[in-house]
């Protein structure tokens, strides 16, 4: 079966103000599958999200080439929807504005649009919470909403950059979990990158281990959990092996960062 | 007092008052007292009974009916040009980049100095007050607008791209809105500085408005209108200024939260 999104030879490099231009991400390929969920870690720094942001179009590689459904991306689009690390719901619409925007750019009937909102935002359990402003929100519900914003949109892949990073601990969990059960229940094809490794394995069907920068793809596997999974699967064996082998992976690309910064 | 530590609703409009209660206590101390010459300056009661005088019997509603008309003629006139230029120059950098240095350069140019030139131009009439607001207050706002436009947070923008927008649908979408409420937030500052500017230009060759009872007050020597005048410019300012605010906290309530 052909892959739903392939990277192919995809490098970036930024022109320094001195000297030769610093490559952040090497030539990498990456193949995901129709409803398939990868999760991409590595250390800070290792050029993920610098990846992620080539997928979406707001970045354009310095060579190589990104493919959805065998067409190549040139540019952001309703396709490929993303959820930001930082809040970025529209601070003057409220929450089901938010969740309509992208179908009101497509032109949609007002009351189409809002019977779709209402769907998705009562899957992340904010019914009640439509004429709310983002503001009046806290962390965790505006990243529901931003989720429910990138789904409302039907994008053939969910981009996910760090969606979680800026929430605490037990926010976090529940978040995962809440993900999960909609990736679940709606088979979408999603590309998450995260540096947590708990998250990684939980969330994924497939986990990508990147280099230190330059980034590479170092590693790349199968999460042997079964759906649909349950937050007690942290405490399995076998999530518990392969968190240690990720760990182990990641680690050594940390010093191996450390090590460049150094003097 | 401890620093940045708020006040109390109440507290802090008795401290307001407290300050004006003061300040016609001094005036009043030194010119009731004999202290200050009553040609140079009059006392709280005159002022008052001669405003009342001026308001009832010689039209002073009337001249300010005008300086009003002018204020908002003048404004709402760079205002309307100010918009879309500041627009522009705030969402495509071409654009700012050929705008930017003559609008930074004209900003700096003393709107009063114009005056002389002005009255070549257009006279004396109305054409040349409303034409020195507009030099006064459209080069300020025209830059501020493009700052705060260029300023869109760029996370915003690229949420909106990966939801589909065009670059028209952002500018309309994104960039407009997300401004609104700091736009609006300029213009009721500018709407301020308008008002010395017509005031400015009243004093010069004018037949009607505030500023123009105040030029012929002084050849009277009557300080206790000039007085009256400069109150009555200072309330209408205070005035719409409330009003801006108010408008701006209905129209973008979003703008308030978390403030």
């Amino acid at each position: 079966m052909s892959a739903l999104l392939s990277v192919r030879g995809v490098s970036r490099s930024f022109a320094s103000r001195h000297g030769p231009p610093t490559l952040a991400l090497q030539a990498t390929d990456l193949a995901v599958a129709e409803n398939d969920f990868v999760t991409i870690l590595g250390p800070s720094g290792c050029g993920k999200s610098t990846l992620l942001r080539i997928v979406a179009g707001l970045d354009q590689p310095s060579s190589g080439e990104v493919l959805l459904e065998g067409r190549r991306i040139t540019a952001p689009g309703a396709d490929r929807g993303m959820v930001f690390q930082s809040y970025t719901l529209f601070p003057w619409l409220t929450v089901r504005e938010n969740v309509c925007f992208g179908l009101r750019e497509r032109g949609l009937p007002g009351n189409e649009q809002i019977a779709i909102a209402d769907n998705f935002i009562s899957k992340v359990g904010l019914r009640g919470f439509e004429h709310h402003f983002p503001k009046q929100l806290s962390g965790g519900m505006q990243q529901r909403t931003a989720i429910a914003r990138a789904l409302a949109n039907g994008p053939r892949i969910l981009l996910m950059d760090e969606p979680f990073g800026a929430l605490d601990h037990q926010t976090r969990e529940l978040m995962q979990e809440l993900l999960q059960g909609i990736w679940e229940a709606e088979k979408k094809t999603v590309l998450f990158v995260t540096h947590d490794i708990d998250e990684a394995v939980f969330m994924g069907s497939r986990v990508v281990v990147m280099s230190a920068r330059p980034g590479r793809i170092k590693l790349d596997r199968p999460v042997p959990i079964a759906h649909p999974r349950h937050y007690s699967v942290k405490t399995t064996p076998a999530f518990s092996a392969l968190k240690a082998e990720l760990t182990e992976q990641v680690r050594v690309e940390v010093r191996a960062a450390q090590a460049a910064m150094a003097p | 007092m401890k620093p940045l530590t708020p006040v109390a609703p109440s507290a802090r409009l008795a401290l307001g008052i407290a300050f004006f209660i003061i300040f016609v206590a001094g005036w009043s101390l030194a010119t009731f007292g004999g202290y200050v010459s009553k040609t140079f300056l009059a006392d709280p009661a005159t002022m008052v009974r001669s405003g009342w005088v001026l308001l009832t019997e010689q039209g002073f509603g009337w001249d300010i009916g005008w300086t009003v008309w002018r204020v908002f003629g003048g404004f709402v006139i760079a205002a309307a040009l100010a918009l879309p230029l500041g627009v522009a120059m705030g969402a495509y950098k071409p654009i700012e980049a050929f705008f930017e240095p003559f609008v930074s350069f004209a900003r700096y140019l003393p709107a009063s100095a114009f005056i002389p030139l002005l009255i070549l131009w257009a006279g004396i009439g109305e054409a040349q007050k409303l034409a020195l607001i507009f030099i006064g207050s459209f080069f300020q706002l025209v830059l501020m607008i493009a700052v705060i436009v260029g300023n869109t947070r760029r996370d915003l923008v690229e949420a909106a791209y990966t939801l589909g927008v065009g670059d028209r649908s952002l500018i309309r979408r994104v960039l407009i809105p997300g401004a609104a409420p700091e736009i609006a937030e300029v213009l009721r500052m500018v709407l301020g500085w308008a008002w010395t500017y017509v005031i400015v230009a009243e004093l010069i060759g004018a037949s009607s408005g505030i500023g123009h009872m105040i030029t012929d007050s002084q050849a009277l020597l009557a300080t206790d209108q000039i007085i009256f005048g400069i109150i009555v410019i200072g309330l209408i300012g205070l005035a719409s200024d409330m009003l801006f605010k108010w408008v701006n906290r209905r129209a973008f309530p979003w703008a308030q939260l978390g403030r």
